[in-house]
């Protein structure tokens, strides 16, 4: 049965999309993008689809896998549980953002090659990302069992986990300054 | 999804406004309990009116002999707060234990309060603690807020704006998670103080509830042993293929007693 009301509604809801879309500027590694975005899209569709950084991927789409980690001012989200407009005024950086502009790889990104911490590399870009906030947030140092419970939100369906923690607990030395470089930790 | 419009007001008189202008439009803060249901097509706002930018629903703080945390703060921001560590640590174990990291960096207590899904961490502690809800209108106590699965004592366009926690003398939290969904089986959230003493069930239930036979039981020994022995009746609980209502009922009584450990 048609609900009058809900039609009127939308109606006028399609006029005011063809009217102006929502627009928001935000940075993405670095770059200030202005982009028209439908109320409705996701950040990981920005970032895909509007400016083709297919390093962020989409895994379950119902905020498990962790495969579209990303870091909003500072913090790791899942892109596929934020909304675009949402992220007006935001400062992002992706998986295409963590290496230097020379190439150099962070170290975070150089553990996981060294310790071969991937087998497919679905899940890899958003392991990194989430692996890097996690040893920035916590200078102290983490433990293994530390780290295992740190990845909660990034499913990994091949690797078992072995060589991330691995890696993990080798970038975190590097990272805090403990280590000059992975070939030192890795013996 | 389906689409939808999308507002940013900058107060509470604008978004209370845009709210109660429009019977379809729903608020928003972290999004993540209302963005998965809209992409399951579970529900078809009209606008979301996102309530990240009023600043009088942020902030921790304490006023007396309470503990207040506005509406728009974040898990992981409860889950670092020396001012939560020091005034009720139960507080900091809870929310160091929701979800992920990344659902913690977005998602608000406000938002898991209002939403009052059954499997939700922070109802328990409401309830189990004798909180106050304040909204855009009134004061709740929490006996009177939380009425069935997804269903609180908010009007439509009444905006949850900070939860005031008493401070108890003591306060434990244990909880069961399914070990694929992470999602609370059963939960308990106890606490003795000025509110006397409380025991609220989460996971278990279409909705959190207290459990008086053991508070009463609490009451007069304050012991793990003292709730060890008291069966919850499966009746009115959850069954479905991730346990039984028996099998809910008996981690009732598991989780009271690890709850009352964790208390001290």
């Amino acid at each position: 049965m048609l609900d009058a009301g809900r039609a009127k509604r939308d109606l006028s809801r399609s006029k005011s999309r063809e009217g102006a879309m929502p627009q928001v500027t935000l940075s993405v590694n670095g770059t200030t993008h202005t982009v028209e975005v439908e109320g409705r899209t996701l950040l990981v569709e920005l970032l895909r689809e509007k400016l083709r950084l297919t390093g962020t991927h989409v895994g379950c789409d119902t905020s498990q896998c962790g495969a579209c980690v990303v870091h909003m001012d500072g913090e790791s989200v899942k892109a596929c549980t934020t909304l675009a407009v949402m992220c007006d005024g935001a400062q992002v950086t992706t998986i295409e953002g963590l290496a230097q502009a020379d190439g150099t790889l962070h170290p975070m990104q150089e553990a996981f090659r060294e310790y071969h911490a991937l087998q497919c590399g679905f899940c890899t870009p958003g392991m990194v990302m989430s692996a890097v906030d996690l040893v920035k947030k916590n200078p102290q140092g983490l433990s293994e069992q530390e780290i295992r419970e740190g990845l909660e939100g990034n499913l990994c369906r091949c690797t078992g986990y072995h060589n991330i923690v691995k890696a993990i607990a080798a970038a975190q030395d590097v990272m805090h300054g403990r280590r000059e470089s992975l070939a030192a930790a890795a013996e | 999804m389906y689409d939808f419009a999308y507002h940013k007001p900058s107060s509470l008189a604008e978004a209370t406004r845009l709210l109660a202008a429009d019977p379809d439009a729903k608020a928003i803060s972290g999004g993540h309990t209302l963005l998965p249901a809209l992409k399951h097509r579970l529900n078809r706002p009209t606008a979301l009116v996102d309530l990240s930018g009023i600043s009088e629903m942020q902030g921790i703080r304490r006023e007396g002999d309470a503990l207040v945390i506005g509406a728009l703060t974040k898990h992981e921001a409860v889950a670092r707060s020396s001012e939560v560590k020091s005034a009720i640590p139960a507080l900091v174990f809870l929310a160091q234990h929701i979800g992920d990291t990344q659902v913690r960096n977005r998602g608000t207590i406000g938002g898991s309060v209002a939403n009052n899904d059954p499997a939700a961490d922070y109802p328990a502690a409401v309830l189990g603690l004798g909180a106050t809800v304040r909204t855009s209108r009134r004061e709740i106590p929490a006996d009177e807020f939380f009425l069935g699965m997804f269903t609180t004592a908010l009007e439509p366009d009444e905006i949850l704006t900070a939860i005031s926690f008493p401070i108890p003398e003591k306060a434990g939290y244990a909880k069961m998670r399914n070990p694929a969904s992470r999602y609370v089986m059963a939960g308990a959230f106890v606490s003795k103080g000025k509110m006397g003493v409380r025991v609220a069930i989460n996971g278990a239930g279409p909705c959190v509830f207290r459990q008086t036979e053991m508070e009463a039981a609490l009451a007069a020994n304050w012991s793990p042993e003292a709730v060890a022995g008291i069966k919850q009746s499966a009746s009115g609980l959850n069954s479905d293929i991730h346990g039984s209502a028996e099998y809910r009922a008996h981690l009732v009584s598991v989780m009271a007693k690890r709850a009352v450990q964790s208390a001290g």
